[in-house]
This record gives structure tokens, sequence and C-alpha cells, in this order.
């Protein structure tokens, strides 16, 4: 066959076929993995609740803007029956070493950490990442801890946090981030 | 041309990463593990091997002067489709190679290949060089990710065989520039004496 000629008319024409052709394969595809994908985002989510909150059977989910931050928090309240077990809060910090990371952070009805988990995070290999608990048990100190009394800042700055060794700028951003949630959770609960 | 030897030269003879030197933002960035290079490499595969059918069936009714865009359209959309498909069916995997798979688009393998073999070649000559040149990819990244877990965690697809933390050096960037020194290194050692 004979190679197209490179005329105005042939080279409109074919760009339009290829771009339509691709516009109607990707539209396919998206409505095909669509559901999957929603289910699969949701599936982390609740796996991350599962874990900060103690066992529960519906949730609400609302946002707050806090005072210190940019962007706002959402809290999920957990249910069991008519009786409330416990608040999650998906939080976030700026002032980690690299870039934002973002954890869920559980609390008891009594004001205590119930656990936590980090979502999502960019912290050096081997030294910063040790906030996720898949790589070291440093952010189980938080659990059972009520932020009253325990203050959410590393030893070095005068607070109860033992830091990670060689991260302080991690174990500092995690305070920063679970401090967040506490003062939002505790404005929530006196209003 | 001899298709098995067409399938192969990927593999050692014309590597797109230890001989070609081609896409190394993803070879250096996502190789942390062997898992991760693995992945990366078949998802590149994938879309090295359609690009360069489609590419090849489409040659002749391409006009040369938008060749080239008609070339990214197709590239773009597998690679879309890639995304969509890894982030519905392996979550996991997709969380980890991340930005990347968006980035197989600008990859030079996979223009190069549609541009200097597929818009010249056969279909079944194409579809089996795109494969080699996948498999070869995702090889050199496997081989890649493997010696940086191993040497940098003490593992290998995740499972861990060493007690400890490892040589930090080869889970960060700069382990990444070394280890891929090395392994050119050694295959061109071999290369010479085959």
């Amino acid at each position: 066959m004979a190679k197209t000629e490179s005329s105005f008319i042939n080279m409109v024409v074919t760009l339009f076929a290829v771009t339509a052709i691709a516009a109607l394969a990707l539209g396919g595809i998206y409505t095909v993995t669509k559901a999957p994908i929603e289910l699969a985002k949701r599936a982390k989510l609740e796996n991350a609740l599962g874990e900060v909150l103690p066992s529960f059977d519906s949730l609400s989910e609302y946002k707050v803007l806090p005072e210190a931050g940019k962007d706002s928090l959402v809290f999920f309240k957990a249910m069991k029956g008519s009786e409330w077990v416990g608040t999650a809060v998906k939080t976030y910090t700026d002032i980690a070493f690299s870039g934002r990371f973002s954890i869920m952070v559980g609390f008891l009805p009594d004001r205590s950490i119930f656990s936590t988990s980090v979502l999502e995070h960019k912290e050096t290999p081997g030294l910063g990442d040790k906030i996720d608990k898949r790589k070291s048990d440093w952010s189980r100190q938080f659990e059972g801890e009520n932020p009253g009394s325990f203050i959410l800042r590393v030893k070095k700055d005068g607070g109860n946090v033992d830091a990670i060794t060689a991260a302080t700028i991690s174990s500092r951003a995690f305070c920063d981030a679970v401090s967040r949630a506490y003062n939002e959770f505790e404005k929530q609960k006196s209003e | 041309m001899n298709q098995l030897s067409n399938f192969t030269k990927g593999f050692i003879r014309e590597n797109p990463v230890f001989v070609l030197l081609l896409g190394m933002c993803p070879t250096l960035g996502v190789t942390t593990t062997a898992i991760n290079g693995l992945g990366m490499g078949l998802a590149t595969t994938f879309v090295l091997a359609m690009s360069n059918i489609v590419v090849s069936l489409i040659k002749d009714l391409i006009p040369d002067k938008v060749r080239i865009p008609s070339y990214i359209v197709v590239i773009a959309s597998f690679v879309t489709i890639v995304e969509l498909t890894m982030q519905a069916y392996l979550p996991g995997l997709f969380e980890a190679l991340g930005l990347f798979i968006p980035l197989i688009v600008v990859n030079c393998i996979v223009l190069g290949r549609a541009e200097a073999f597929a818009s010249k070649n056969s279909l079944l000559s194409s579809a089996i060089d795109g494969l080699g040149m996948g498999l070869g990819f995702a090889f050199a990244l496997t081989l890649l990710g493997a010696s940086r877990e191993l040497l940098g965690n003490g593992s290998l697809f995740d499972m861990k065989f060493l007690k400890g933390d490892g040589i930090l050096v080869f889970i960060l960037s700069p382990g990444a520039f070394l280890a891929l020194g090395y392994l050119i290194a050694l295959i061109n050692r071999l290369k010479k004496t085959t």
C-alpha cells in the first residue's frame, strides 16, 4: 500500500481519526475501571480506619478546617449501635523532611490515642520511614496516651516523645500532625 | 530478519538500559526493590509491544508530517490504559510506582522503537521487537532492583533473609547510579568474552 501523502486534508483527517479512536478507547477503559478504582480506594481507607479504631459498625464523615494549617482535616466518627466508640482523624503535616505526609489518628471517647496509621509519606527510606508501623514500632509509643498530659513534642523540644534516631525532623512532623488532629478533636468535643 | 535474534537482541546485545542507556528516569527512580522494577518493566513491556503493533498497522495510513504526534497519541493511550488498570486491580503496586507510570509516555524507548523500528517493519517483526525490547527492559530493571534491594535492605522480592538494615545508600538515589554503573560494567565485560 502506498504511503498517504502529507496534504493538509490528509493530516487533519488522520490526526482527527487517531485522537477520536484513542478517546473512545480511553472512555471505555475508564468506565470499566471506575468502580474497581473506587473500591480499591475505599478498601484502603477502611483498612486504615480499622487499624486506628476499635471495632465499629457505622461511620459518619465530615471535614473541619484547622486553625493552624491550610487544608481541612477529615473526621470519621465511629459508632457501634448507638454508642460512640471513637473518632478517627485524617491529618497531615507540612514540616516533614520531604513534602507533606498524611496520617490517620484514632481517638477514644476518653480523648486518648487508640492508634495511628501512616497513609502516605515520602520520608527517607531507612531513616524517616520508621514512622510507618510496617517498618518499626516507633509510632506505638503514642498508643494509649492522652495528649492532655502526654506532651506531643520530641524530648529535645521538651515533650514526651522519643524521637527516631537520625530522623528528628520526621518525628517532629509526626507530632505536629498528631497534635493538629488532637487540637481540632478537642474543639469539636467542647462545642 | 531472523525473528529469534530479533526477539533476543533486547536482552543483552541491544539492552535498552545497559547498552542503549535509554529510559534512565524510571530505571533510576523506581528500582528500589525487585518487585517495583519488575512491575515497571512489565508495564513498559505492555506499552511497548502494543504501541509497536498499532504503529506498524497504521504506518501506511499516517502522513509523514504528522507521524510523531500520532504515535505519541497511540502511546499515551496505552499508558493511560495501563495506569487505570493498575490503579483498579493492583493498587499497592500503583502506589509504589506512582508518577512513573504516566511518565512511560516520555520514555525514549517507546517512541524510539515506534519511530526506528515499527514504522519501517512488518507487524510480526514489530510485535516481536516490542516484546523483546520490553522484556529486556524489565529484565534490566528487575536485576537493578534486586541488587539494590539485596544490598540496601537485605531482602529479595520482599522476602527478608538478612538481619538489619543493609547498606542504606543503595536504597537512596545515589545507590541507583552506583548499582547501575557496576551492572553496566559487568554486562560490558560479559559481552567482551562472548
